[in-house]
């Protein structure tokens, strides 16, 4: 029988492990998985590889591979702190493949809310 | 001093339409936005991508509808601050309200309507050490205007639409010497622009460095030069006193969450029960920038709240006076003179 609830760990910005878990069948990507789990990802651009908000460095390969979509490519081209392993998580599909995976938050854009000056 | 009924803070589809609603009940408004363009996310996310969920509208590209909300306000004849965040908002003795944009405009009124969105969309910037020595004195990230850069020699940076759609312009005639710089092959712009770029680089009209970026800058005072990092090349100087760092623009709430208004997770609370006021008397907030149980972000249900607020704001800016619904059908869009 499939998997319905997996479990998977996520570092997050202050480089605290969150173990979180996420639903397969309500045909989620990671950024939603994360923010239904109340973790400080965006997702501004609800998904469409435009933002870069859910920006992610992928710590096990196995289970997430790092090859990158056309789209999602192109926007980390235009991203900072783009490492190898770095993604965008509203371009990872739920599934019960998932299970056991970590990443990583990668850094705000500009260093978060308070960078500004207005 | 610019003076009007209501201030709308935030041309986004949702402030646009609220121009709308309050013609109808012969409001003037005033909107400010940081944006030199009006549109908000459409306008700047994605200007190109279509929308399904517009009433009566079964596809049309968020571009093509924040044109739409400018014809349909067009006979109301609102005033734009555009290009300028808006950074204070202070009450008057004689119960009215202060906007100060960060450029220093000032607009006053007895009704503000916040239509933020996700808040101010400031850039994306590169991370280089000495950037902010040289912002405005060089490196700009927005161009409101083209002037400044005709006839002369430009450096671009990004791979999007708005980087190819600026370095494809100036290329055009219009600057003496313009030099793309993107970080890979492939562009996240559209086929057709990129494929514009690519004939003005085969024809000597623009130079075009890929797998290359800028990732230091020199002057004294003000820009000079930048260096750039090529992918198993030696670094090399480009002389320039423009450096355009176009890499697309992120929204951050900013100086409205200064303004002691009642917040929830970045959003400002209102009343939904009723007109969706703050808890400042007089400042109303509609669109993605509020928050109440069930909120949903959708231009749909920003069109909505806008309606019921203005009917609200009318009330408060004519208490005496009694006012009843009118359907446009009958009674038709009578504009300002
Ligand atoms: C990729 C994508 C796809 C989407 N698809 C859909 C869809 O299919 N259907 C749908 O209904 N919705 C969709 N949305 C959501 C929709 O775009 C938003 O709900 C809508 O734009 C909200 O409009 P708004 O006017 O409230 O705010 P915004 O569009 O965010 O505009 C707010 C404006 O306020 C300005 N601003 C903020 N603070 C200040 C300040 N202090 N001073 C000056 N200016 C300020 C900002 O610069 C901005 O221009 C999508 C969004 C994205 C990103
Ligand atoms: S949510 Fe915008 S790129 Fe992933």
């Amino acid at each position: 029988m499939s998997k319905e609830i997996i479990a998977i760990t996520v570092i997050d910005r202050a480089g605290t492990e969150q173990a979180i878990d996420l639903p397969t069948d309500m045909n989620l990507n990671l950024m939603e998985g994360c923010r239904i789990n109340e973790l400080p990802v965006e997702g501004t651009c609800g998904g469409m590889a435009l933002c870069a908000s859910c920006h992610v460095y992928v710590h096990t390969e196995d289970i997430i591979p790092l090859e990158r979509g056309d789209d999602e490519q192109a926007m980390l081209d235009d991203t900072e702190n783009v490492k190898p392993n770095s993604r965008l998580c509203c371009q990872i599909r739920i599934t019960e493949n998932l299970e056991g995976a970590i990443v990583e938050l990668a850094p705000e854009t500009n260093g978060g809310e308070e960078d500004e000056d207005w | 001093m610019i003076t009007t009924d209501i201030i709308i803070i935030g041309a986004g589809p949702v402030g646009l339409f609220t121009v709308f609603e309050a013609g109808l009940l012969k409001m003037r408004c005033h909107l400010i936005d940081a944006l030199p363009i009006p549109g908000g996310q459409c306008a700047e996310i994605y200007p190109k991508k279509p929308i399904y969920d517009i009433p009566g509208y079964p596809e049309i590209l968020a571009g093509e509808l924040v044109d739409n909300l400018m014809k349909q306000i067009e006979p109301f004849k609102p005033g734009f601050t555009l290009g300028e965040p808006a950074v204070s908002l202070d009450k008057t003795d004689d119960d009215q309200f202060i906007v100060t944009t960060k450029q220093g405009t000032q607009h006053k009124a007895p009704i503000v309507a916040i239509a933020g969105g996700l808040g101010v969309f400031v850039p994306r910037r590169p991370s280089i050490d000495n950037l902010r020595d040289f912002e405005e004195k060089g490196v700009n990230y927005f161009i409101k205007d083209p002037e400044p850069y005709r006839n002369k020699k430009v450096v671009i940076s990004g791979g999007g639409d708005s980087a190819l759609d600026w370095a494809i312009f100036m290329a055009e005639d219009f600057a003496s010497d313009v030099t793309l710089i993107h970080r890979s092959q492939s562009f996240r712009a559209h086929p057709d622009s990129v494929q514009k770029a690519f004939d003005l680089a085969e024809a000597g009209k623009l130079k075009m460095f890929l797998h290359s970026e800028v990732h230091k800058l020199s002057g004294n005072g003000s820009l000079d030069a930048v260096t750039v990092k090529q992918k198993e090349k030696e670094d090399f100087q480009i002389e320039t006193k423009h450096w355009l760092p176009l890499f697309g623009l992120t929204p951050k709430l900013g100086p409205i969450a200064k303004w002691g208004l009642e917040l929830e997770k970045n959003a400002i609370v209102v009343n939904n029960a009723l007109d969706y006021s703050t808890n400042i008397p007089g400042v109303f907030a509609v669109g993605d920038i509020n928050t109440y149980p069930g909120k949903l972000k959708l231009i749909l249900c920003g069109f909505h709240e806008a309606t019921i607020m203005v009917q609200h704001a009318f009330k408060k800016i004519y208490p005496d006076k009694r006012n009843v619904l009118k359907y446009t059908t009958v009674n038709g869009v009578n504009g300002f003179e």
